[in-house]
Parts: structure tokens; C-alpha cells; sequence
């Protein structure tokens, strides 16, 4: 089968900075991808570039697809992009206290999802699917009540009905439990596990959380400066990583051991367009030589495989 | 909920105290013997302390107080020492005259700024955005009585569209009426609109900015529709608090206008009243502007809580 998302060479400039640069992903039907990085690495932009959201004076290049959309959604004017959006294509971003409008009512910020793009027949039945919708989260009889009487939790799963609402081809989650108390985080990745799974919807979940990624998703991309510089299966990447930075993020947040000295990986990330030329990553890497100072070749397929000069070892263990 | 109401009713109802005691005191503070000031210099004492006592001026300020209000109270707004005529009447016909220009001009100036404001606002980086700008800059600039003159002198004289002055009741002629009510309206409310406008301006950039417009966004709403049914409500409660503190503004602005314009507002009376030496009528016609804008802050403050769901929570 096709996938549902298939970016190619994605790059995203503010002014003459470079934010993102040559980023591929792909997502296949019903599959569950996660990208991971540092802060500023660029995960975010990825993805509302994917969706057209990105803020003003910020541009996208390169390509990107959607199955069931026969355009290109780089440059798609708002038009055709306001349909694709919420319908084949839903996210859920970090903050839940601030998604909602605060002087509208739950229910009909979830029943607008629908009625935007008509997949109820009307106002009548888009108010019973939101109910329900709410029901399934967990949240019967929150219809009429403010997102201001709503935690911060509840709130969020508001909007994970309301991304759902139009059972969308792909869903995209950019942090959506970084906000949130640990015992509510569990409870919200429930309920985008089970949203997804009942609808077959493909997920892009973004996190800083290695531990996550473990058990929700299948494929992993990891980014660094703008770029991905290594992706595949998630069992192989977090138990063998090949590029030296996958290597140093998996030291520093130890998924096994519960030793709070962990690691870190040395020096800073760099200021967005501060990047050094070629490998992203070599000014802070131990293994970094004169080669780095090239961009370093994409190594395997497109689903699985990593961009450095001085790979770990096919073999080597994750804690060198 | 009731309970804002109850406090807010009480807030209003001290402010309305205060302000009673506060224009009742600096009248009675100003130099000079009101009987004396109404008759003028030459009168005779004995005239003087006719009056004194016609009107009750002899009796201690507090009783006079005391009386004065009572009577506002029961909508006796008193006789006037000067022309010995009762002032309520007076007051209640052109209190209309000024509602009538006030709230035109109230209108002009939303209608104005309202959609300025939003296009300044969703296009600050472009060159429309910017001109839009400039000119309300330069409205700001200008005050009321200025744009009057510069009206005047375009649309009545220069191309004689429009009457250069004058007042007709609407129920007299209300084609006529209309036409007078145009350039005093548009010179009250075209400086106030382009206040406004700012204000318009910088609450739909705070709104645009806002997590809940993209969120709208992401479910497929275009831009301006985005706008229109998530922002507008949110964008509307700083805007009307600045419109209800414009009404003070607007009401000393008419003051102005209706001399220009002559027009027989509470402006005019006022000022008639500062000239005729008519000092309970200046006292009068104060206490009914402090009203009207007391009066009109507290419904801005129920309509915050229509507009805001989150001032209904009871405490
Ligand atoms: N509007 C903008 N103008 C300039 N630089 C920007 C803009 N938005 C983002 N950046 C920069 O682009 C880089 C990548 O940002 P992005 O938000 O994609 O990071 P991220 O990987 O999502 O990080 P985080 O984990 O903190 O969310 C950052 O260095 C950020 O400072
Ligand atoms: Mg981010």
C-alpha cells in the first residue's frame, strides 16, 4: 500500500536561515511513527509545515503528500488547504490550556470540527456525534461547560476528540502530553493509542520522551539541526543506533536503568542557523573528523538508515 | 454570577455617592456667594438675601446637600436662580439632543473601526496594513472641534451638501434631522474612530497570536473565518471597556461640537449655564454627565461577563 504521508526534501527557511533542511518521512496506513531530537531540532516545524500552519515569515520547500489529496500541500493556497485540514489531516499541539477557545463551549468547538466539513448532516447531529465523541474520552456531559471549569488534562483530550472528530487519515501530535502531570500523560497517550486504532489513522507523535516512542510507535526518526539523521524500526534504533547523536540521546535518557548520573551529550545544541556545515552534529560529537566537515550520505533505505561518516558498529551495544 | 451583579450594583451605587458629594463640594468650594454670582456685582444686599432665602441658600451646606440630592432623586433637578425656570424640563429635552449625537457618533466610530481595525491588524507586515495605520495615526492627531471646522467647511460651504448647523427634532423632520446630525456625527466620531481603531487594531493582534485561532485553524476554518467565529468575541472585551472609558471622552467632545455645530445639547446648556452664571444648573447638568458615564462603565461591566465566560464563576 501507498502511504498516507510521504514527504520528500523538505526544507523550511526564516529569512536566510535555515531551520529544517532535506527532510524525508514517510508514514504508511494505520502506522505509528515518532520523531524525536533536542529541543530546536526542528520537530515541530516538520510537522506544521506538513499541516500549513507555520507562523508568518517562516517557509516551507520541498514536497509534500497526502494520500486521498491529489495536491501538492507545499504551497497549497488556504482554499484547498482548509480542506484537507481537520478532515484527512488533524493535530494536537502541546498546550491544552491555551488549544480551546475560551468563550465557546466544549461541545460545539468539537461539533464545529464536523460541521466544517460537513460530515454530519447537520447541527442536530453534529451535537450527538460530540457527545459522544466526549463519552468515549471520558468526558460525558462536558457538552456545555468552558474549557476554563477543565483541567488542563481534560482539556487536552477535548482536543484529541475534536482531532479525531473526522476520523483523519493522519494524526499529528507534537508534544501533546509535555504539559501535563505524569498520571494524566498515560491516560491522554491512552486514548490517542485507542483514537487512532479504531479509526486506522496513521500517527506522527513527537516527544522528547524515548520511553514513548518505546511503546507506542513502530518507527522512529530522529532529528538534530534540521535534519533527520537516522530513522528506522523503533527495536533497532533504540537497541542499536548507528549515528553518534541517536547514540549519545539514548545514553542520556537511559531507558533501562534507573541511575540518575546519566550521561549527557557534550556542549550545546547550537542557536537555529548556527549549525555547523556538513554533519549537524559534529561540533559536539567525539567521533567527528575532518570527513565530517561533508554532509554525510544517507546509509540504507529511505525507511531505515542513518546519515554519519562514523556509524557505531552494526553490533555495538547501546551503552559503549 | 448574581453575585457580580450584587457587587457590582453596590460599586456603582457608591461611585454615584461619591460623585454626588464630589460636585456638590467643588460648587460649593468655588469663590463667591451663588445668590450673589447669579444677581451680579451691582445687586443690592438686600436682593441678595432674597434670594438667599428664595432658594434656601442660607441653610447649611449640608442640608443643602441633602435637599438637592433628594430632590435629583425624585427627579426634581430644582428652579434656576438666574432665569427662575425649573431645570429637569430643560435638561430632559436636550439630555435627548446629546444622546442623539453621542450615540451616532458611538456608531460611526465602531463602524469605522471595527473592520480598520482587524484589516491593520491581519495585515500589519503589508502596505494596506501600514496606510491603514498612517491615517488613523493621523486621526488620532485631530481633535473633535478641528474636524468639525474642516467638515463645514467642505461639505457645507465648499459643496454645500449638507447644512453647516442647526438642530431639527426627528420627529419634526426627520429628513432634515439627518442631514444636520451628519457632520456633527462624523466629527465626533471619526477622531473617536480612529482611537478606536488602535484598540480594534492590538486586540485582534493579541487574538491572531492566540493558540485556540490556530487550533481553529487546524480543524479547517480559513483564515478569516477563524477569525470571525473564535476571535471576535474574545477580541471584543478590550474593546469595550475602551469604548465605554471613550464615552467620557465623547461626551466633552460634544460639548465642543454642539457649539460649533450649534446644537441645543446638555453642551450647550452646560455652557449657557457657565455664562448666564446659573450655577445649580452647572451643578445639574455635571451630576447627569457623571451619572451617564458611571452608569455606562457598569453595563460595559455586565457586558464583560456576557462576552467572558470565565467571569461567571461565583466566588
Ligand atoms: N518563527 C521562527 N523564527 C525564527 N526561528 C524559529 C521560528 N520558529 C522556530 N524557530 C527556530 O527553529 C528551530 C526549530 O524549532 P522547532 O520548534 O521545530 O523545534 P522543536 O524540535 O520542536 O523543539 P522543541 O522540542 O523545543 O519543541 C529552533 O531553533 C527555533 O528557535
Ligand atoms: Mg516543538
Amino acid at each position: 500500500m501507498s502511504d498516507v504521508l510521504s514527504v520528500q526534501g523538505l526544507s523550511v527557511t526564516v529569512r536566510d536561515k535555515t531551520l529544517v533542511q532535506d527532510v524525508d518521512l514517510t508514514v504508511g496506513p494505520g502506522e505509528r511513527v515518532g520523531l524525536i531530537g533536542e529541543s530546536g531540532s526542528g520537530k515541530s516545524l516538520t510537522a506544521l509545515s506538513v499541516i500549513g500552519l507555520l507562523p508568518e515569515d517562516v517557509h516551507a520547500a520541498g514536497s509534500v503528500r497526502l494520500a486521498g489529496v491529489s495536491h501538492e500541500l507545499i504551497g497549497a493556497d488556504e482554499r484547498r488547504m482548509s480542506r484537507v485540514r481537520g478532515l484527512q489531516l488533524a493535530m494536537v499541539f502541546q498546550e491544552p490550556m491555551t488549544a480551546l477557545n475560551p468563550t465557546m463551549r466544549v461541545g460545539d468547538q468539537v461539533a464545529e470540527a464536523m460541521l466544517i466539513h460537513r460530515t454530519v448532516p447537520g447541527r442536530r447531529s453534529a451535537r450527538l456525534a460530540a457527545t459522544e465523541l466526549l463519552d468515549r474520552v471520558g468526558l460525558a456531559g462536558a457538552m456545555k461547560t468552558y474549557p476554563h471549569q477543565l483541567s488542563g488534562g481534560q482539556r487536552q483530550r477535548i482536543v484529541v476528540a475534536l482531532a479525531l472528530a473526522n476520523d483523519p487519515a493522519l494524526l499529528i501530535c507534537d508534544e501533546p502530553t509535555t504539559a501535563l502531570d505524569v498520571t494524566v500523560q498515560a491516560m491522554i497517550l491512552d486514548l490517542i493509542m485507542q483514537g487512532v486504532a479504531a479509526r486506522e489513522s496513521a500517527l506522527l507523535f513527537i516527544t522528547h520522551d524515548l520511553a514513548v516512542v518505546a511503546t507506542i510507535c513502530q518507527r522512529v526518526l530522529v532529528m538534530y539541526g534540521g535534519r533527520v539523521v537516522e530513522a528506522g524500526p523503533v527495536g533497532e534504533v533504540f537497541t542499536r543506533p548507528r549515528h553518534r547523536y541517536t547514540q549519545g540521546l539514548l545514553a542520556a535518557s537511559d531507558l533501562e536503568s534507573a541511575d540518575a548520573r546519566l550521561p549527557t551529550i557534550p556542549g550545546n545544541v547550537p542557536a537555529a542557523g548556527q549549525f555547523p556545515s556538513g554533519c549537524v552534529f559534529r561540533t559536539r560529537c567525539a567521533h567527528a573528523t575532518e570527513l565530517c566537515a561533508e554532509v554525510p550520505p544517507w546509509e540504507g533505505t529511505p525507511a531505515h538508515g542513518f546519515a554519519c561518516h562514523h556509524p557505531a558498529p552494526a553490533m555495538e551495544p547501546t551503552h559503549a | 454570577m448574581i453575585l457580580r451583579l450584587v457587587e457590582r450594583t453596590a460599586v456603582l451605587l457608591v461611585s454615584l455617592a461619591v460623585a454626588s458629594v464630589l460636585v456638590f463640594g467643588f460648587m460649593a468650594v468655588l469663590p463667591g456667594d451663588p445668590a450673589r454670582v447669579a444677581l451680579g456685582v451691582n445687586a443690592s444686599d438686600e436682593a441678595v438675601a432674597q434670594l438667599r432665602q428664595q432658594f434656601g441658600l442660607d441653610r447649611s451646606l449640608a442640608t443643602q446637600y441633602v435637599d438637592w440630592l433628594g430632590g435629583l432623586l425624585q427627579g426634581d433637578f430644582g428652579t434656576s436662580y438666574v432665569s427662575k425656570v425649573a431645570i429637569g424640563p430643560q435638561i430632559a429635552d436636550r439630555f435627548q439632543v446629546t444622546l442623539w449625537l453621542v450615540v451616532t457618533a458611538m456608531i460611526v466610530a465602531l463602524v469605522l473601526a471595527a473592520p480598520a481595525g482587524t484589516v491593520m491588524a491581519a495585515r500589519h507586515r503589508r502596505i494596506s496594513g501600514l496606510a491603514l495605520s498612517a491615517l488613523s495615526q493621523l486621526g488620532v492627531a485631530v481633535p473633535a472641534f478641528l474636524a468639525g471646522i474642516l467638515l463645514i467647511m467642505v461639505f457645507a460651504v465648499k459643496l454645500g451638501w449638507l447644512p453647516a448647523n442647526g438642530w431639527t427634532p426627528p420627529a419634526e423632520d426627520p429628513g432634515m434631522f439627518l442631514k444636520q446630525l451628519v457632520l456633527p456625527a462624523l466629527s465626533l466620531g471619526l477622531v473617536q474612530g480612529a482611537v478606536l481603531t488602535r484598540y480594534v487594531r492590538s486586540a485582534v493582534l493579541d487574538v491572531l497570536r492566540e493558540d485556540y485561532l490556530r487550533t481553529a485553524r487546524a480543524k479547517g476554518l480559513r483564515p478569516f473565518p477563524a477569525l470571525w467565529r473564535h476571535g471576535l468575541r474574545n477580541a471584543a472585551v478590550p474593546v469595550v471597556t475602551v469604548l465605554g472609558l471613550q464615552l467620557a471622552t465623547l461626551l466633552i467632545g460634544a460639548v465642543v461640537v454642539e457649539r460649533v455645530f450649534v446644537i441645543p445639547g446638555l453642551g450647550s446648556l452646560l455652557l449657557d449655564g457657565v455664562s448666564n452664571r446659573d450655577l445649580l444648573l452647572v451643578q445639574d447638568v455635571v451630576m447627569v454627565l457623571v451619572v451617564a458615564v458611571l452608569v455606562v462603565n457598569f453595563l460595559v461591566d455586565l457586558l464583560y461577563v456576557a462576552l467572558d465566560p470565565r467571569l461567571r464563576v461565583s466566588r
